[in-house]
């Protein structure tokens, strides 16, 4: 297959990364809101939440060509994910506050389901890019998920820590499992990648990314994040936040190359060799007959 | 039923880029947007080396990667197989040009012209809607009805053609009905080996390409 052309697509920039590094990070620390603890945490994590998928929305709205007519995203919510993402973020937002002001855990809850299907919407945005190969493995859902939940949990954490209010065990545990899923679906992803014989730069790029981000993004919030549940009580607090922090950025930085660096496009080709009337050899498939609805049939030397 | 598809005799092709021009004359693009463009590929290595050169645009797919993403609906399909843009509805996300896998779509930010100020030629063909939407090749479609408007073929009539198609000097660009056995686009596919690009992502692109030689 003779392949060329396959340029960094130009159109999604800094701005559109905002959206998933924000939207990600908000998106599943809105559905560990109600797990924060008091209540007072529990508020304060769903107005941080909330702020950063407003963030990161705020950032597709500054990329976007005709801003005024931002409504318009609500229109096909019959097969686009970004029309899908819309909606889920407004019920998100509408449950999250509702819960807040009626103090009601009920909807605290429904809201934390839609903050975990905002995240589902984004990978699946990424998926239905078929021009952009780096993007539009199946694994790249995963990736996303695991990646906002880490990002969501690091947030948590380092949140708890600096309010000294303690972390607690089972989040601590949580992040550690987020980080290690995300490195599962980090080797998942990048093995899809060369399977669909992504571009040459995308995989390049991912493989000197690669030591960075099991580096400092798995064994380093690993090691701290898990090291604080047996580690002095002086130590603990700044070792949690320190692996929650790596945990952050690393999954920031890797969103933002994906969508900023890692996005080469398909690129052109030239096809396999074909012959014969193309709709006779759809129709002969179908109806098992060559010549089908008057169309030519197959020529000899069809290479089928 | 109809579907307009469009064929393209790489075979023929010379490279000269008339296509691309009358495409820009004809739908008044501003500079960097080529709905149609001719790539200049170069095949093999020393001393088998070749040149090819290869109409590339929308292919109006049967289904559109594009038009699945487009959140605003302002991309369609029409029953012929055109797939068009609704510049007032189009609010620019661009999802649609990273969907596409056959770089067919631009979006222009701000008003640009060849030469700093606009040329009388500019101002005429100046369309306001345009400026930060998605756009790409339409197939003429305006031609098109208004020439099918008057009885006449698409891709026979030259007053219903692309310009495209109208412009090409070594008749290389062919368009018309797929789903007509006797059109020009049918025989040419039924009588020549052909390919589609990107065939395995299953958008069914509604532009063939003529090439007789087992290279690829």
């Amino acid at each position: 297959m003779i392949r060329f052309a396959r340029t960094l697509q130009r159109h999604w920039d800094w701005r559109a990364a905002g959206n998933f590094v924000f939207g990600g990070t908000g998106g599943m620390l809105l559905a560990l809101a109600p797990f924060a603890g008091s209540d007072t945490a529990a508020m304060l994590a769903t107005l941080a939440a909330l702020a950063l998928v407003g963030t990161g929305l705020l950032c597709v709205w500054l990329e976007i060509g005709r801003p005024w007519r931002a409504l318009n995203v609500f229109r096909h919510p019959q097969r686009s994910w970004m029309t899908r993402e819309a909606f889920v973020a407004t019920v998100a937002f509408v449950l999250a506050l509702s819960g807040l002001v009626l103090r009601s855990p009920a909807l605290s809850w429904i809201a934390a389901a839609f903050g975990v299907a905002f995240v589902y919407c984004q990978g699946r945005i990424l998926m239905a890019s078929r021009g952009v190969p780096s993007w539009r493995p199946k694994e790249v859902v995963p990736l996303v998920l695991s990646t906002g939940l880490s990002e969501g949990s690091a947030v948590l954490v380092a949140a708890l820590v600096l309010q000294a209010d303690g972390v607690p065990t089972w989040l601590a545990w949580l992040l550690a499992a987020a980080v290690l899923a995300r490195a599962f679906a980090w080797a998942r992803y990048r093995a899809a990648l060369v399977r669909d014989d992504a571009p040459a730069a995308a995989i390049a790029l991912m493989q000197r990314m690669h030591p960075w981000l099991l580096a400092g993004g798995t064994a380093v919030p690993l090691v701290s994040v898990v090291g604080a549940l047996f580690a002095p009580a002086d130590v603990a607090p700044p070792a949690a936040f320190f692996g929650a922090i790596c945990a952050l950025l690393a999954g920031w930085w890797f969103k933002f190359v994906l969508v900023t660096r890692a996005s080469q496009l398909q690129g052109y080709a030239f096809g396999k060799l074909r012959s014969g009337h193309p709709l006779a050899r759809s129709r002969t498939a179908k109806q098992g007959r060559p010549g089908a609805a008057g169309f030519p049939e197959v020529l000899p030397g069809d290479n089928r | 039923m109809t579907r307009y598809a469009m064929v393209a005799d790489l075979r023929r092709c010379v490279g000269c880029q008339t296509c691309t021009a009358a495409c820009k004359l004809t739908n008044s693009t501003p500079p960097g947007v080529q709905w149609r463009k001719v790539l200049d590929v170069e095949m093999g290595e020393y001393p088998n080396a070749e040149r090819v050169f290869v109409p590339v645009g929308c292919q109006h797919c049967s289904d559109p990667p594009c038009l699945d993403v487009c959140p605003s609906t302002a991309t369609r399909k029409r029953d012929d197989g055109i797939v068009t843009i609704d510049y007032d509805i189009c609010i620019g996300c661009a999802y649609c040009a990273v969907a596409c896998p056959y770089q067919a779509r631009y979006k222009v930010e701000k008003p640009a012209f060849a030469y700093g100020k606009s040329t009388p030629q500019e101002d005429a063909g100046f369309d306001e809607a345009r400026i930060g939407v998605a756009q790409k090749c339409n197939f003429c479609v305006d031609r098109i009805d208004d020439g099918k408007a008057k009885g006449l073929t698409p891709g026979v009539d030259p007053d219903a053609s692309p310009a495209c198609v109208n412009s090409c000097i070594a008749n290389a660009l062919s368009f018309g009905d797929i789903e007509d056995p006797d059109s020009n686009v049918s025989q040419l596919l039924a009588e020549n080996q052909w390919f589609q690009m990107h065939e395995e992502l299953g958008t069914d692109p509604g532009f063939y390409y003529l090439w007789d030689k087992e290279k690829l």
